[in-house]
Order: structure tokens, then sequence, then C-alpha cells
């Protein structure tokens, strides 16, 4: 028995000594933020298309064309100081900016720009299309993209874009610029180092990746030698917390600096602390109903109108979205050059009774409306369920894991979708190429990628805009013509965009310059400092 | 479960004895490959089948349909699902699970980073359960009806019926936000990640072998709300089991005879009763603790706890094939294995299993 006592008195001690030993705060060098980051699949920027690697790469790599978090609304070169767009608006060519080093020491020459281009081409995942839209594919790309000495590069489109468009798309994480000979000393089988930099990074941007451990943490650690000089933090903590009371309860002990996915209780409830701030963020990112025009009632131009008039956007707004979603109904999120600030509708029984009546049903319809697990989508499609309802449609709900709900979509078999849409890129082209232009409404087209033609519809008055305003090489008419779509798509689409979404996040009130801009990977941390 | 009896070792006679355990060994080999073939094809058939895409895991649902045809084809989905199922039997028997949709890495080395993390918790867990829950429950058998039965009853319940994921957010909320008695979620402290370089994974024995005092002390200060929260399910049902099983042995004429030959009662709970019921106790024990090293999702998501539990359940949402396949393979080797350990027990616990 004495053996046991021992034990029993041993583990007893463990246990006391353990209490209080968690450290106070966080590491005064280091900026600790406390996130879901589950969705990290791979750190390659040529594959990278989920908001955590979104901004993760953000801060890894410079790009081609950047914006810089001083000044977020406005385009500038990121490895590139000067370019030239040749008359006829097809032919750019850039300039370096002089003394550039990647993380290895290797210097950023036009050679690793072209090469990183080249690249993203030939390896066509994903977010590819953002630059073969341009008319580069895997046969042409080399000679399109070409460098015209260490200094100077030079593209080449073979579509009418305008130039505006091919700059700013060239901002997007595929434009990120590799370590060419870093990457390729470590390519396996002709794969253009695509395993191995998959969890490295390889990049000249103000931190470089330490380490990625899945569903755990990501570190970053500070590049001393960045361009604009080095961050305030020597090291980045993202760590992986899931369950945003875990996130609320680290950031009031101080174990994180910042929480990134706490619910609008939450941040209520931190709100309420002296030692937090909470930080508003518009995003690009939009909520939406989509309804398929292939359906025998939902094809109706009226019935749409009717569901945007029997949507209660502000009463969602107001109660349980509120902080965290705001009132928005064009394609294109507010803020943003060429956005639609108008907001039409609002809830209108009468009229939209009126509408159903026109288009055939006046005794209502049913129909079912498909949407995510994740909130806030099943609350929104309850309130929306019981809105219908009070013009007599009947709404089933549906909630299915994205991994479930999106081939569905991309085969059309829905009837309506109640989904989110984030841009690309910084340029209205990127939302007008989903919501606005189906150039083959064939469903042996399989144009999956495309929100217009998932919903079947196509409308040649919008096709010929879209068109039209990508083309437009003179900016003031180009920003018109996406003002007139827009408006033109609140009327006709088959869209009822509803929402753009608030980014709330919170943080340690001394912990500052943390910047997080309209798209998903406008997200930098090199400014953030401890006061 | 070795459902063999001393009257079958008995009739093989001491000639056959070599033959007879070879066939055993045989056996048992045969009745694993089994276990994981079948386990491997009905996790395989039902990713198969799930009307969630495994392409669209991987390209995103934005992706253009070259691109998706493109990973369609490279994932061989285009083949009969038999094919498919054989070609990754293959992989397995060259020791390949195939790397992860999710983290980018191979499967095996994943397994390798979450499951240490799981097996740590679930021992703690399960050790807190043995060693609090079975003399709970002996105490209860004994004082039946009487107050201290009551409060292993109430407390039984509520372990066993409370929301672990209701019960850890409060425990996170006072011992770790007000009486900062122990570390918040996640395994260790930020300050320490990276400082000790994993081993066998099982970070309290890797700080320990690296000499690193202070992390062994922060990792144990993590895993000690988890472990207690989990440790209750553990408890209760282990005292639970323990008083019904005491309670059936108490009542055996055997007890009354040995109490009216004035035997001490320590020894008659403690002495008989209590290794009557040591055999049903293993298989419980067994059971807990294989259901807890398969992972305890809503524990690990709360504790931020990067354990197989949500490792699985992250790839089964993401419809990571190999991820499950191999956290599957895992769980169907801690089930066996236990379950082999247990017959082993019995033997050492009960002469007539010899």
């Amino acid at each position: 028995m004495s053996k046991i006592k021992n034990i029993l008195l041993s583990f007893t001690a463990l246990v006391m000594l353990s209490f209080g030993s968690a450290q106070a705060g966080t590491p005064g060098n280091t900026f600790v933020m406390a996130k879901d980051i589950a969705d990290i699949i791979t750190m390659d920027p040529a594959e990278v298309f989920e908001l955590t690697t979104g901004e993760i790469i953000a801060n890894i790599y410079d790009r081609v064309m950047m914006f810089e978090p001083e000044d977020l609304q406005t385009l500038v070169g990121g490895v590139v100081e000067s370019w030239e767009v040749s008359s006829g608006g097809k032919t750019i060519t850039f300039r370096m900016r002089p003394g550039l080093k990647f993380h290895s020491g290797n210097p950023v020459r036009a050679q690793d720009v072209v090469w990183s281009l080249q690249r993203v081409v030939k390896l066509n995942k994903t977010p590819a299309f953002i630059i073969t839209q341009f008319g580069w594919t895997a046969d042409n790309v080399d000679s399109l993209v070409q460098a015209l000495d260490d200094n100077r590069f030079q593209i080449t489109i073979t579509e009418d874009f305008s130039p505006g468009l091919v700059l700013n798309a060239l901002s997007a994480g595929v434009a990120s610029v590799v370590d060419k000979n870093l990457v390729m000393s470590n390519e396996k089988d002709g794969d253009l180092g695509y395993e191995w930099l998959k969890s490295r990074s390889a990049g000249s941007g103000a931190f470089s990746l330490k380490t990625w451990k899945a569903n755990e943490i990501v570190t970053l650690e500070a590049n001393p030698d960045y361009r604009h000089g080095a961050p305030g933090m020597k090291r980045v903590i993202l760590r992986h917390v899931s369950e945003p009371s875990s996130q609320r309860l680290l950031l009031v002990k101080g174990d994180v600096d910042m929480a990134r996915n706490l619910t609008p209780d939450q941040i209520k409830g931190a709100s309420g602390k002296s030692s937090i701030a909470i930080d508003n963020n518009p995003k690009g990112t939009i909520v939406y109903m989509a309804a398929n025009a292939g359906h025998p009632i939902l094809g109706k131009t009226e019935v749409v109108q009717a569901l945007r008039n029997l949507v209660d956007y502000e009463s969602m707004a107001n109660s349980f979205l509120a902080g965290q979603f705001v009132v928005h109904q064009a394609f294109w999120p507010g803020g943003l050059w060429g956005a639609l600030e108008d907001t039409p509708y609002k809830q209108d029984v009468e009229k939209a009774k009126s509408l159903l009546a026109a288009a055939g049903h006046a005794d209502g319809f049913e129909l079912t409306i498909h949407t995510l697990t994740n909130s806030p989508f099943p609350e929104i499609a309850q309130a929306v369920q019981a809105d219908l309802a009070k013009g007599g449609i009947k709404a089933n709900i549906v909630t299915l894991e994205g991994k479930t709900l999106w081939p569905k979509y991309r085969a059309r078999e829905h009837d309506i979708i109640l989904a989110r849409w984030s841009p690309d890129y910084v340029d209205p082209h990127s939302n007008a190429d989903a919501f606005a232009h189906n150039p083959d409404n064939r469903l042996e087209a399989k144009l999956t990628g495309v929100l217009a033609w998932r919903n079947a519809w196509a409308d040649d008055a919008s096709n010929m805009l879209a068109v039209k305003a990508r083309n437009e090489l003179d900016l003031d008419k180009r920003k018109q013509q996406y003002l007139e779509l827009q408006t033109m798509l609140q009327k006709t689409g088959p869209f009822v965009i509803m929402f753009q979404q608030n980014e709330q996040v919170a943080r340690h009130k001394g912990v500052v310059g943390f910047v997080s801009g309209s798209n998903f990977d406008l997200v930098f941390y090199r400014n953030v400092i401890k006061q | 479960m070795d459902q063999s009896t001393p009257g079958d070792q008995q009739s093989a006679g001491p000639g056959l004895a070599l033959p007879s355990n070879l066939l055993k060994i045989v056996g048992v080999f045969a009745s694993l490959a089994l276990t994981f073939i079948g386990l491997t094809a009905i996790t395989f058939i039902i990713g198969r089948v799930m009307p969630a895409d495994p392409v669209l895991a991987i390209v995103g649902d934005r992706a253009s349909q070259e691109v998706y045809d493109q990973v369609f084809l490279q994932l061989g989905l285009d083949k009969p699902i038999y094919i498919q199922y054989f070609k990754y039997l293959g992989q397995l028997a060259e020791g390949d699970l195939g790397t992860s949709i999710m983290t980018a890495q191979p499967v095996a080395d994943d397994i390798l980073r979450f499951f240490p993390a799981t097996l740590e918790l679930a021992t703690v867990a399960t050790l807190l359960g043995i060693f609090v829950g079975i003399p709970m429950g002996v105490v209860a058998a004994v004082h039946k009806g009487r107050w201290p039965d009551h409060i292993v009853r109430v407390i039984g319940l509520i372990g066993y019926s409370a929301p672990i994921f209701w019960l850890g957010m409060v425990a996170l909320l006072v011992f770790y936000a007000r009486l900062d008695w122990v570390a918040g979620p996640g395994r260790l402290d930020v300050y320490y990640d990276g400082i000790v370089e994993p081993k066998t994974g099982v970070l309290m024995i890797d700080a320990a072998m690296s000499g690193e005092w202070e992390i062994f002390r922060n990792a144990f200060s993590h895993l000690v709300l988890p472990a207690s929260i989990l440790g209750t399910f553990a408890l209760a049902y282990i005292a639970r089991m323990t008083r019904s099983f005491m309670l059936d042995q108490l009542s055996q004429e055997y007890i009354l005879t040995a109490r009216v030959k004035g035997m001490p009662e320590r020894n008659v709970i403690w002495g008989h009763a209590f290794r009557n019921v040591l055999v049903q106790l293993i298989t419980i024990i067994g059971l807990t603790y294989a259901s807890l090293l398969e992972g305890s999702v809503l524990t690990e998501t709360v504790f931020s706890w990067p354990g197989i539990g949500q490792y699985i359940t992250n790839s089964l949402f993401n419809n990571d094939m190999n991820a499950v396949l191999g956290g599957t393979i895992v769980v169907g080797i801690c089930f066996v294995g236990i379950n082999l350990l247990s017959d082993l027990l019995y033997r050492l616990v009960d002469p007539r299993v010899r």
C-alpha cells in the first residue's frame, strides 16, 4: 500500500505543480491569432484558393502587382516598379524593382516572375483561370510571357481585355513571385516543384513559412530584409482553434492577441471588456440566393422579382446578422471600385403577390432551398422561408456540407441555392464573369465555374455588356458599364443578392496594425506592433 | 474474444500443444486480416457512395470543368469501384496509406502526429476512470441504497449523460479562465512550440526524454482538463458497471459463506467478490479505452486538441478518403489490439481461462 500511496502523492504533487503554470500573455515579439485554419490544404500559390492560405501567401510572397496595407485602394507594383502598356493594349512591359531578394538570398529577377506565371498556367490548378483567361495556355505561355533581361519582362494577351483588368488580375495570388532556383532544385519528375512547395515557401514577402502543422499551427517568421523594412513582429502564429467559445476564452486570458472567428454574441460579450477592441472590416463576400432558371416556375423573371420583394433584408441585418453582414444588393461588393451601392429592394409583400399573380402563380407554389450547414446560412434560410410564406410560397430547407452542396449546384440540381461568393481578385470582372456572363448555356458546355451557367441563365444583353466592360480601355467608361450591368442584374438576373460580409475581429487593445481589406487575400500582418 | 474453455485446452493433450498454439496464432492473424479487409472495404465503399465529391475537396467549388476532369482522372475515379479498392489494397500492402488532401502530407505521417495526442489523452482519461471509477463502484455496491451509493450514482449519471461539449466549456471557464489553475486549449503554450523534437509524439514523454521539465509541466497543465473531462465519462461508465458487477457477486452464496465464517469484510469484498468481477471489468475497461482511442471529437474540438478523432472527422467532412481510411485502420488496430490484450489479461487474472 505504501507504494500506491507514493504514486498517488507524486501524482497529486504534479497536479498541484501544474496549477497556474500557463505563461501569462503572448511573447512580446510574436503576434498570435486564434483562427479556424482547417481549410488549409496547400501553400503553393499556384493552387491556393482557400481563405486562410489566401491571406497567408499574401504575407509570404510579393506579387507582380499589389495592394499595400498602407493604401488598399491603389494598385501599385509589387516586384515591379513600372510598366508600359502598348498602344493596342495587348502587350505590357514591366520593369523590376532593383535589389529585391528572396528569403533564400537569391535575387528576384524577371526570369523568376516569368517562370512563376508560366508555372501557374502549366500546372493548371483551380485558380489558374485568373490568368489563363488572357488566352495563355501551356503551349503558348512560353512565348507570350517572356523575360527580356534580368530586369524586364513582357506579357502579351491574346484576348481583348482591358489592361486595367490585366493589371488587377496580376495582383491575385496566382501572380505571386516564386524563387525559381530554389523550387526547381526540389523538382520531382517534372512537377515544377509542386509536391515540395505544397508545404513550404519560396517567396520574397514580409514573412516566410516556418512551420505548418495541419489543424494545429502555422508559424511565419519575419523577413528582416523586406523591401518595406522588417515587419513589426518577429513571428506570427495562427493557432487552430475551431471552437469560437475557446477562441474567446484564449483572447480574454491573453493567450492569443486576436480572435478571428467569434460569433456575434461573443463579439458582444468581448466588446464589454476594457482590454479588448473590436475591429470591423468590410469584406468582399456576398450572400445571395439563386433561382434555377431551368425550373418551370423559377425561370420566370416576375417570380424572381417577387422573391426579391418578399425578402426582409433589413430585419435580418438588424437582428441575427447584426454587425456581421450589411444589406447589399449588387454582385460587386460595396466600397470597391465600380460597386453599385443602391439597395432598391425591401420587403413589399403586396408587390410580390401581384408579380406572382402576373406570372400565373397567385396561389403560390412549393420549392426547396439548398444551403450550407454552417452559420449564418441555416438562420438566413429560415428567415427567408418565413418571408416567402407571406407570398404563398412554401419553401423546404435542405442544409448540406459544401462538399455535398456544390456538386448539386454544379449539376443544376437545385431549385434555389442560398450561398456566398467572394471575388477572386479586385476587379469587377471577377464577379461579372461569374454572375453576368454565360456564353454557352447548354448543359454539355459544363461551364461549372460560372454562377449564371449553374443557374441555367443566359442573357444576350448581359453577356454583351459584360464583355464590353471587360474590354473597355477607358476607366471611367468601364466603371459606368459595370454600374449599368449591376443595375441590369438587379432586375433581370436569377440572383437575389442580399448581404455583404462585415468581418469582426477581436483583439487586445495594445495590438495594433492588423490590416484586413475587402478581398480574402488582402490581409496583412507586417505592420502589427504591440504597444 | 477468446471463447476457448479450459476443457478445450485439456482435450488437445500435451503432444498436440504446439500445433494447437500455431493454429491459434494463424487463426488470430486470419481474423485480423479479415477484420481489416472488411473494415477497409466498408469504409471505402461508404466513401465512394457518399454524395460528397472527393474531386471538389481538392479543386474547390469554383474549378472549371477542365480542372475537375483532370483531377477526376488522376484519382482514378473513372475506374470501377472494385478496381479502385484493389488498387488501394495494393498500396496498403506496400505500406503506403496515400497522401491526405487536407494536410498535403502522407497519411502515415499524419497518423504518427495525431494519434499520440489522442493516445496521451485517452490513456490519462482511462487511468482516471480505473483508479477513481472502480473504488467508487465498489463503495457504491457495498453501501447499496445508502448515501455513498446515491452520490456515486448521481456522479455516474452526470458523467454519463452531461454533454461533454458543455462540460468542457464550463471546465475551461472555471479552471482556466476564472481560477487560472490550468492551461487552456491546445497541447502546449506557443512559447514552447517546436522546442522539443518529437520522438514518440506523446508530448510529456518527449519533454521528459529531452529533460525539458518546464515543457513537461506545461504539457501536463494543458492535459489535465481535457483528460479529466474525458475521464469523467470513463469514470462514470466504469463506476456504474463495477457497482452492477459487484452487486451481483455480493449476493452470491459463497460471499454469505465467507461472511458466516467470519472472514474480514475487506477480504470478502476485495479478495473474493472483486476478484470475480475482474474479467468483466477488463472487458469494460478495454472497450472504454478503445472507444476513447477512437478519438473524442467533441473534447478535441473544445480543447483544440489535435487528435485522431478531429483528424478523421475533418477528413470525412472534406471527403479526404485516404485520411479516413488510414484513421479507420488505426482505430481498427486499436480495437483488435486491446481485444487481444484483454484476452491475455483474462489468463492472468482468472486461472480457469489459462
